[in-house]
Formats: structure tokens, C-alpha cells, sequence
């Protein structure tokens, strides 16, 4: 039950972080006009985070990642269910690895 | 989400009643997220936080993606340098909530600011999803959103509790698969979001940049820089 100042810190950043994204579209919408471009900007986001992100982080793990987020992604798409698709990636990650196939 | 329907809509209130009926308009979406805040709990078990850290971060900072984000750069953020870092990132992988928020100005914005600005922690993705159609269905009670995104904020730290004390008694995440909750998360979210190849082209612009500014750059600026290069990209592919 330890709480450690830097941690503590990180957390107090991470929240004021949130809560500024999430009030910054309700109050620029109130003072400046968002333009057709910037909200393609916005709206082309979401993915590019997805993508920025996840990327590097398979190249990082290793093979067994990399089909497991393919498997999750696909179960997704099939089942429209993210909590299923999550759940078959971890799986899959599992028995590569116990089959090893892939690490 | 124009001046239009501006015109067209009711008065906005809150009440007792929405916020329950936000709650249970929820429902659905509740074993998912029990399931996500406990994955949050065991992986953080895993990086080295303590309980009362990991519940305290999905408390108050309540934005799933960047927790796991967090939990990835972990052993960085003992000094400050690596603070501002994660403050940086997690700017950017939140940044979707400025398109989420600034839908709700047209409902929200009729209400004064103590009643408005605050309702604005509560949005969550599925959150702000149903409370954004039961508005297109002409429903303007504020207390949806909020009722909703309160019910999520109980179970998401709250399982983070469980999801930890299970997540500690692992001793290899990558025996058990847990090292892909956070990619698989993210992809995850990425399917309902296919609206075809053309749309798809700054994901690509965004994970091809993050790739090559990983390679490079040491640190999480990939996060950054990809995220940022996609979404120029977004803002200049023209509509068809």
C-alpha cells in the first residue's frame, strides 16, 4: 500500500492531461469555429494513435505479438465484441508461445 | 452537431431519473469494462505498482488507453524528464476526446459552466457513444452522460482492485499472453473505426512514421510523431 511521490506526480499529471483533452473540444467549439480541415484532422485521429502506437510495439515484442493482435483483430471484426477480441489475442499470444511457435 | 439542431432542441436539464436510465443504458457495455479495468490491475501488478497506485491512476486519471500507454513506459517515470514524457503522451493518445467533446457543445453548451465543464470527466468512449445517440434520438437530459459515465468510473477502479490481487499471483505476463491486453486493446478499437481503404490511408501515413521515428528516436516520441503525421495526413486527404 505504498504510494510513492514520483508516482504520485506521474498520476497527477496524467489526470490534469485527461480532463484538459477532455474540456478542450467543449471550449474551442464555443470560441473558434473548427475548420473542415481540422476536424478531418481529428477525425482521421483515433486510427493514427492506434496505429502510431501499436506498431512499434509488436516490432518490439516479437513475432508472437504480432499474430496475437492479427487474431484479436480478426475475432473483433467476426463477433463485434472487444472484450472477446482481447481476450482471444491474449490466447493466442499464450499458446504460440507454449506451442512455440513464436516468441 | 451543427447550429441546426442547435435551434431545433428542447431545453437541457439534468435529472435523478436520467441518471439511472444512464446507468442502465450502460449495462451492455459493463462486463467489458470490468473485464479492461481488471486487466489494468494485473498488468499494473506486474510493472511494480502498488495497489493503492494502480487504483488511484484509474480513479482519477480514467482514460483506459493512456493507463496502458503508462504502464508500457513505466521504469521511465521515476524522474521528471520521463513525467513530462508520459504527460506528452498521454496528451496525444487522449487527444480523440477534443472531436468527442466538441460534439457535445450543441447539448452541453446551453447549461452553465459548473453544470457542463465538470459532466465533461465523465466522457468515456463508450460513454459518449450512447449518450450521443440517445441525444439523436431527441433526448436532451444531460444526466445520461453523467449517470453512465459515473457507473463506468465505479467498475473501472473498482475491478481494478480484483484485477490486481489475480494479476500479482502471475509470475511471467508473457507466459500467460498478458503483454498483448494493451496492443490487442488498441486494435481492437480500431475495427469499428475501418470506414474503408481511403479512410484508412493516415493509419498507415501514422504507423509507418511511428516505425521510423522508432528506429531513430529513442523514447516514445513514435507515439507522438505518428500520431501527429496521420493526422495531417487525415487533413489533407480530400473527401471523395
Amino acid at each position: 500500500m505504498s504510494l510513492d511521490p514520483m508516482v504520485l506526480l506521474a498520476i497527477l499529471v496524467m489526470a490534469t492531461m485527461n480532463y484538459l483533452m477532455r474540456a478542450a473540444g467543449f471550449w474551442v467549439m464555443a470560441h473558434v469555429p473548427l475548420t473542415r480541415r481540422t476536424q478531418r484532422m481529428l477525425e482521421a485521429l483515433p486510427g493514427a494513435i492506434v496505429a502510431a502506437t501499436v506498431l512499434p510495439i509488436i516490432v518490439r515484442s516479437g513475432p508472437a505479438a504480432g499474430i496475437a493482435v492479427a487474431a484479436a483483430a480478426a475475432a473483433m471484426a467476426t463477433t463485434g465484441s472487444s472484450f472477446l477480441g482481447v481476450a482471444i489475442g491474449v490466447a493466442t499470444a499464450a499458446a504460440v508461445r507454449a506451442l512455440g511457435i513464436a516468441g | 452537431m451543427t447550429a441546426v439542431s442547435e435551434k431545433r432542441e428542447g431545453r437541457v436539464y439534468y435529472s435523478w431519473a436520467g441518471m439511472i436510465e444512464g446507468a442502465r443504458l450502460a449495462l451492455p457495455v459493463m462486463p467489458g469494462m470490468v473485464m479492461f479495468g481488471a486487466a489494468f490491475g494485473a498488468l499494473a501488478a506486474q510493472n511494480g505498482l502498488s495497489l493503492l497506485e494502480a487504483t488511484l491512476m484509474s480513479a482519477l486519471v480514467y482514460a483506459g488507453a493512456s493507463q496502458f500507454v503508462a504502464l508500457e513506459m513505466w521504469p521511465e517515470i521515476a524522474t521528471f524528464g520521463g513525467i513530462a514524457m508520459l504527460g506528452l503522451v498521454t496528451a496525444t493518445v487522449n487527444m480523440r476526446f477534443v472531436l468527442m467533446t466538441a460534439a457535445l457543445r450543441p447539448w452541453f453548451g446551453t447549461l452553465p459552466s459548473w453544470q457542463s465543464y465538470p459532466a465533461l470527466f465523465t466522457v468515456t468512449d463508450p460513454g459518449w457513444l450512447i449518450a450521443m445517440s440517445y441525444h439523436a434520438r431527441g433526448g436532451r437530459d444531460a444526466a445520461i452522460l453523467v449517470g453512465g459515465g459515473l457507473a463506468f468510473w465505479l467498475l473501472w477502479f473498482g475491478s481494478t482492485v480484483p484485477g490486481y490481487l489475480l494479476g500479482a499471483m502471475v509470475s511471467d505476463q508473457k507466459t500467460f499472453g498478458l503483454d498483448v491486453i494493451m496492443p490487442a486493446f488498441f486494435v481492437v478499437m480500431l475495427v469499428p473505426l475501418w470506414r474503408g481503404a481511403r479512410r484508412a490511408i493516415p493509419w498507415a501515413v501514422a504507423g509507418g512514421v511511428a516505425l521510423l521515428v522508432a528506429a531513430l528516436v529513442p523514447g516514445w516520441w513514435f507515439i507522438i510523431i505518428g500520431s501527429v503525421a496521420g493526422a495531417i495526413a487525415g487533413g489533407f486527404i480530400h473527401e471523395s
